[in-house]
């Protein structure tokens, strides 16, 4: 059923933290890894070692310079993938019924046995996320690694998305974002984080943490000098001379 | 967006199907549409094949087309399965407006009424699908629906019309009825387009909005990939200005101007010379049209563009 649930249980989502992430494409490569045997699989790959390669991820990391002080720029990576938003048009818009969003978490998934491949939900979607499999003929997108996530046949700290185990730096927080008191609620309300293109009224449900703003100067960490005195006896008469 | 063949050949050929059978059924439906089985076949036969080649055009879109049915089922929420829904409804009337025009000798009225609902119903659920779609302004806009119904009206009150003359079959009343319409339908459609083409530019969303980022000058540097990709090859699309201006003059040309001109010399008259002249209009507006739609794809920016630095 493609028309949305007013209010879901959980808001589950990501946090990304655009002060952290270094780029490295870990959330990339471990989300293919996983997704291309998980929910959506395959996550075919065409041509892969030739020229026009081309194949489904779920995650995409973009890197911007941005202008953000006078005659300074800094360098952004951008971590992009499904915001799993409370009112994806994607969903609405499919005429099948294969898009839906889950009442119990948020979640906005793809049955891919029902979807005819029409890339309406494509489309629709301002974000990009959601990437058309032309070997399956179906729509694939982000699944917030389901299963993952409730899968019990894994420890416990490893019921998290692919994405969010592998970041190195931490740049990935994942849980309820409908809970105010959640640790990534906290943790947005901390550090001002923002939806992507709210304007268009999609209300996503990731958020993103801004970049903390740029130190022009490094602090005084109250140092001293500690130089080695110069050394007596034969060697000292030889530095002094040489030093002359 | 990708120019899809399938897709400008579905929507320019089913509009054209759909307004000229809307007519029929409307001129019908007033009792001035002459009972004459050559017209009957030529129009309805055209109207009939032009919209179900557009449909099969429109499934050979499809990654699994064997499964397109299932498209019937979400009419609550998604236009295009409400799309699907009116086109399979109008074909109901439709069939017995033609069928008792053919082969009964009768023109009914009742079905002509709603052969003509059915067949606007679902142009406006075609022009709806682009119109909900948020990312992409072109599209999204008040322009979108007026453009499709007045253009799906103008194209088959043409083409209505030649089918008159090329029949010799309507009255002189009939064919200056077809004409008149098709002559005022020229220049209103074109004022839509126009609208269209000059709507507010400004795209839907800003590369600061899509990034959160702050800052004056937000810049490209590297992609998450080094080919293309489904995002850039679907939603990438980029036509040059240059050939957008170009196209542009092309499809006003073909598609407005040389049919109003074509019409309006040869205006009450019924010879060979206004026949051909009917002809000539509805060929050369359906090959603007085409051209039209083609630049309603090709010159459409999606929201996704912003990533890309496009």
């Amino acid at each position: 059923m493609t028309s949305l649930p007013g209010k879901t249980d959980k808001k589950l989502g990501l946090v990304i933290d655009l002060d952290t992430c270094v780029g490295c494409h870990a959330c990339v490569t471990n989300c293919k890894e996983w997704n291309t045997g998980g929910h959506m699989a395959p996550l075919t790959d065409l041509n892969a070692y030739g020229k026009g390669a081309d194949g489904v991820w779920f995650n995409r990391v973009h890197t911007y310079e941005v202008d953000d002080a006078p005659g300074c720029s800094r360098t952004v990576h951008f971590p992009k993938s499904c915001l799993h938003c409370e009112t994806p048009a994607c969903v609405t818009v499919c005429p099948t019924g294969a898009s839906y969003k889950r009442t119990s978490d948020g979640i906005v998934l793809v049955n891919e046995d029902l979807c005819i491949g029409c890339k309406l939900c494509s489309w629709a979607c301002p974000y990009g996320a959601r990437e058309f499999d032309v070997f399956e003929g179906v729509m694939k997108k982000c699944t917030l690694c389901v299963d993952r996530i409730y899968n019990t046949n894994l420890d416990e700290v490893d019921r998290v998305p692919a994405c969010v185990l592998t970041c190195p730096t931490g740049a990935r927080h994942f849980g309820d974002l409908g809970d105010p008191n959640s640790d990534v609620s906290q943790l947005v309300a901390a550090r001002g984080g923002v939806d992507l293109m709210p304007e268009l009224g999609y209300k996503p449900t990731n958020k993103y943490l801004p970049p903390r703003p740029r130190r022009t100067a490094a602090a005084d960490v109250g140092a001293t000098a500690e130089l080695v005195s110069a050394p007596g006896g034969f060697l000292g008469w030889v530095d002094r001379l040489l030093s002359r | 967006m990708h120019p899809a063949a399938s897709i400008i050949f579905f929507t320019t050929a089913s509009g054209l199907g759909y307004g000229l059978m809307a007519w029929a059924g409307i001129l019908a439906a007033f009792g001035q549409m002459p009972l004459h089985r050559g017209l009957g076949i030529g129009v309805m036969v055209t109207a009939l094949v032009l919209v179900s080649t557009g449909l099969l055009s429109s499934l050979l879109h499809l990654g699994r087309p064997e499964r397109a049915w299932r498209a019937l089922s979400q009419w609550r929420s998604s236009w295009l399965s409400r799309e699907a829904v009116a086109a399979i409804l109008t074909f109901i009337p439709a069939t017995v407006f033609a069928g008792a025009w053919i082969f009964l000798d009768h023109l009914s009225r009742l079905a002509g009424v709603f052969t003509a609902l059915g067949a606007l119903i679902t142009v406006y659920c075609t022009a709806m699908i682009y119109r909900s779609l948020t990312p992409i302004k072109q599209w999204s806009n008040p322009t979108t629906v007026p453009v499709y119904l007045a253009l799906s009206l103008m194209t088959g009150a043409t083409w209505l019309h030649a089918f008159l003359l090329a029949f010799g079959a309507g009255s002189a009343r009939t064919v200056l009825i077809t004409g008149a319409v098709a002559v005022i339908s020229i220049p209103a459609g074109y004022t839509l387009k126009r609208r269209a083409w000059h709507y507010d530019p400004t795209p839907a969303a800003t590369i600061q909005s899509a990034t959160g980022l702050g800052g004056t000058d937000i810049r490209s540097v590297e992609w998450p990939h080094t080919e293309e990709n489904f995002l850039l090859k679907e939603m990438g699309y980029r036509v040059a200005r240059k050939h957008a201006e170009r196209l542009r003059q092309i499809a006003t040309g073909a598609g407005f101007i040389a049919p109003l001109l074509l019409l309006v010399v040869t205006a009450g008259r019924q010879d060979w010379l206004a026949t051909a002249a009917a002809i000539l209009a509805a060929i050369v507006m359906a090959a603007g049209i085409t051209v039209e739609r083609w630049l309603f794809f090709a010159e459409a920016k999606h929201t996704v563009a912003l990533y890309y630095g496009r």
